[in-house]
């Protein structure tokens, strides 16, 4: 068989997205969102161990626009990542593979995230 | 690995247009892949409008139409038009299914028909499943046993033992999942893949089987079984309403429990 040419059918261009395949893809996006999260709050408590100067300047880039624009991001991917490592925890342990939970348990865990979220803000900015 | 960029090979440009015959009233429209070998072009997408009121239901009738009538050199695999046998599974409306199951009522707008995903190309909807089949042979599907048979009867097993394959000899190896699912596109050289998986696990739990420790040896591989991430592809799309998901978490399960 002469395979030389042979083209690559379609995948990604032509794959109908779903919603598990959708949070599956945006778990491994909030695990980098994550990771940077983890960089912006260590290099907030080392601002806080170096000293008061500094500590404001991190401090007010945290609170300018810019920065509540990334604590969300940082929020968004705290609690995605949490809920739906729980879902994938609760599916290690080889339970919830029925088609109707997998979908229901996937639009939970993204309804739980984002009031998480609206929720975190609210008190966070409403108390300050 | 993950390929964002489509090779300059594969793109897909626009086809032929082939109208309905004159006083059709019932039209759909089916836009096919196809790549011809011979001619060193790229694949296209050919448009075929069919009369529905002289076709039947199916999306493998219309292809069978197409090809009778139309255009007989639309090449596809198919056999015995019943959802048995596996042959004519390919994309249909952006999931994987069988042609010869899937209603043309079930689709909205044009019927969009494409290979099985990710696959070489050898023509038209007909991929290469080399690789797929000689991982099937990988897992040794078959039963494996050290101790000598029964004199006098087959290997026995009791009707709850018998009963943990259901759900899994169902399997018709048709590809639908594991060409459903993004693992297998980017680690299809080492990753098994859902259906190879839900095979190893029909072996691994048939209690007639002696080899289950072996077997789990084999797998106990960072690509071969844990390349999958329950990203739940194979589950959604199997045109048997099997679970390969959970037959894979079955053995993650297996894995950990032989540990303890």
């Amino acid at each position: 068989m002469a395979a030389g040419n042979r083209p690559l059918s379609p995948h990604l261009q032509v794959y109908r997205w779903q919603i598990t395949m959708a949070l599956s893809i945006l778990h491994r996006i909030t695990g980098v969102g994550l990771a940077l999260g983890l960089l912006l709050l260590t290099w907030w408590l080392a601002a806080a161990a170096s000293g008061p100067e500094y500590f404001n300047t991190v401090h007010a880039i945290m609170g300018s626009e810019i920065g509540r624009v990334l604590l969300f991001g940082f929020t968004v991917s705290l609690y995605f990542h949490l809920f739906n490592g729980i879902r994938h925890l609760i599916w290690d342990a080889g339970y919830g593979f029925e088609l109707d939970v997998m979908r229901k348990s996937g639009w939970l865990v993204l309804v739980i995230s984002v009031v998480m979220t609206l929720l975190t803000f609210l008190v966070g900015y409403g108390s300050a | 690995m993950v390929e964002f960029n489509f090779p300059a090979n594969s793109k897909v440009k626009g086809g032929k247009s082939h109208k309905a015959p004159a006083g059709a009233k019932n039209v759909r429209s089916f836009q096919v892949y196809r790549y011809d070998p011979d001619s060193g072009e790229n694949p296209r997408t050919d448009t075929f409008e069919v009369d529905m009121d002289d076709c039947g239901p199916m999306v493998l009738d219309a292809l069978i139409k197409i090809k009778n009538e139309i255009d007989p050199t639309l090449t596809f695999r198919r056999s015995c038009r019943e959802g048995i046998c596996g042959s004519c599974a390919m994309n249909i409306d952006g999931t994987n299914t069988l042609a010869c199951t899937k209603d043309c009522e079930d689709v909205k707008g044009d019927v969009k028909i494409s290979p099985l995903p990710h696959l070489e190309i050898i023509k038209d909807l007909v991929g290469d499943l080399s690789n797929f089949y000689a991982q099937y042979a990988s897992i040794k599907p078959w039963l494996e046993t050290q101790t000598p048979a029964p004199p006098d009867s087959e290997r026995l097993q009791s009707e709850d033992e018998r009963r943990l394959i259901d759900g899994l000899y169902e399997c018709i190896l048709c590809a639908c999942c594991s060409t459903s699912c993004p693992s297998y596109w980017w680690n299809s050289d080492r990753y098994l893949g859902p259906a190879v998986l839900l095979q190893a696990y029909r072996w691994l739990i048939d209690s007639r089987d002696e080899s289950q420790g072996e077997r789990l040896d084999q797998l106990e591989d960072p690509f071969r079984l844990y390349r999958c991430h329950t990203i739940m592809n194979c589950t959604n799309t199997c045109p048997k309403s099997l679970n390969p998901a959970k037959a894979i978490a079955e053995i993650k399960k297996m894995m950990v429990q032989r540990q303890v």
